[in-house]
């Protein structure tokens, strides 16, 4: 069998206007505007989506599994960035 | 993320990538992340047995949605009218993005998509029994729906939480699509079965037909499926090839009934000590028959995902040479 694989794109879907973009899935595209058109037949066939974003994958930079503890953890002990941190009087404890 | 590679620099490479060594430390803690429930992602560190076993089911279930655009497909051109036309076209459709909602995933897992339909057309990869039974009138496509579409969705919602992130989400896509494949099948049903009662024989003949191979669809019995423990350990099966087929005889036996056709067998009974209905034993020399390739449509269904992919040769050729051109015009341009 031939091989001559197309390049493989991220596509992120706005499900509607004032939401975000998420990711839905990937398809594989030989330009952009192929990749935009295979995403809206593949991922929005119901009116999922307002608006696609597609992305090479290999223009993706994403931060290493493993080091998720170095990355992450930090955050775990500073707990007085949360508001329920702070026990007010009643009277005023819905500030 | 569905990214292929991780891009840092060197010297900075991760320890642990999912294809690394086996590491007993590795092994104990994603024990107990599954465990804890937890999701495994496409950069996790995980076994090369889970890594496989989710390779080959993954991209058999894509392979399944492909070929299974074939039987149906084979109608849209015959559908009774333009409303049912549409509704079966927009049914393939979905087929074809199922699949490609699972091949997606599978590449999660750093295989690439060329692999996976060289498998298929080489006659390498497995897909669904169901596949190569053929549709010999409309009743076929209606019935597809109801009993086919039925059992794929009471083996799929359990998936929707499985351990591996992108399968699971890709599930819920497919879940969320295939109520409507089977509410559609049941209505052409339906419509038959108001008609005449050569209509209503064509439905009659259909359900005698397809019953027992959707049963097979649930695969062999628990006993008799060594993987089936071990998928259940992972998380990647939740419940057992046994408990869904039983589930699905209960929950059709009533929908039969409205239906008003007899499905056939005459072993099918209500068991008030179980709860659950009795029915005849499987002719699995059949099933296995078909899974090894002498089913009645088996080299059909092949030679017609050979011929798309040949004859598509030249547009995938041709679009790859316009992305070049394009890309060299902007380069000079800029």
């Amino acid at each position: 069998m031939e091989r001559k694989e197309w390049p493989l794109w991220e596509i992120f879907v706005r499900s509607k206007n004032g939401l975000d973009h998420k990711h839905c899935g990937s398809v594989h595209a030989t330009d952009a505007r192929m990749a935009l058109q295979v995403a809206r037949d593949v991922y929005t066939r119901r009116q999922e989506g307002v608006s696609i974003w597609a992305v090479r994958a290999e223009d993706i930079v994403a931060s290493d599994p493993d080091a998720k503890p170095e990355l992450f953890d930090p955050a775990e002990d500073k707990i007085y960035r949360h508001p329920t941190f702070y026990k007010l009087p009643d009277e005023v404890d819905h500030m | 993320m569905y990214t292929q590679a991780l891009d840092i620099p060197p010297g900075e490479q991760p320890k642990r990538t999912p294809d690394a060594v086996e590491n007993a430390a590795y092994q104990a803690e994603f024990d107990a992340r599954i465990d804890a429930g937890a999701t495994i992602e496409a950069k996790d560190w995980m076994p090369e047995a889970y890594r496989k076993t989710l390779v080959r089911q993954i991209s058999q279930h894509a392979h399944s949605e492909i070929v299974g655009m074939l039987p149906e497909g084979n109608w849209i051109s015959r559908a009774p009218s333009l409303k049912r036309k549409a509704i079966l076209l927009a049914k393939v459709q979905d087929e074809g993005g199922h699949g490609l909602y699972l091949y997606a995933a599978a590449e999660t897992l750093g295989v690439s998509r060329d692999d996976l339909t060289e498998a298929l057309l080489s006659g390498k990869a497995k897909y669904s029994s169901i596949f190569n039974y053929p549709t010999l009138n409309w009743a076929d496509v209606g019935v597809i729906g109801w009993l086919v579409d039925g059992a794929a969705i009471m083996n799929q919602i359990p998936l929707c939480k499985c351990s591996y992130g992108p399968y699971a989400r890709a599930m819920v896509r497919v879940c969320k699509e295939e109520s409507f494949h089977q509410r559609q099948g049941y209505d052409a049903l339906l419509a038959m079965m108001g008609g005449t009662d050569e209509q209503r024989e064509l439905v009659q003949d259909a359900v005698n037909r397809w019953w027992w191979p959707s049963l097979m669809m649930f695969g062999p019995h628990d006993a008799d499926s060594p993987n089936s423990g071990q998928s259940m350990r992972w998380g990647i099966k939740r419940i057992s090839n046994d408990d869904l087929r039983q589930k699905f005889v209960d929950a059709t036996v009533k929908q039969a009934e409205v239906l008003g056709v007899t499905l056939p067998d005459p072993e099918l009974k209500w068991n008030e000590a179980r709860g659950h209905y009795d029915f005849a034993a499987i002719d699995w020399d059949e099933f296995w028959n078909v899974v090894n390739g002498h089913g009645q449509c088996n080299v059909d269904r092949l030679a017609a995902r050979v011929k798309a992919w040949e004859d598509g040769a030249w547009v995938r050729e041709a679009a790859v040479a316009h992305a070049d051109k394009q890309a060299a015009r902007e380069k000079a341009a800029a």
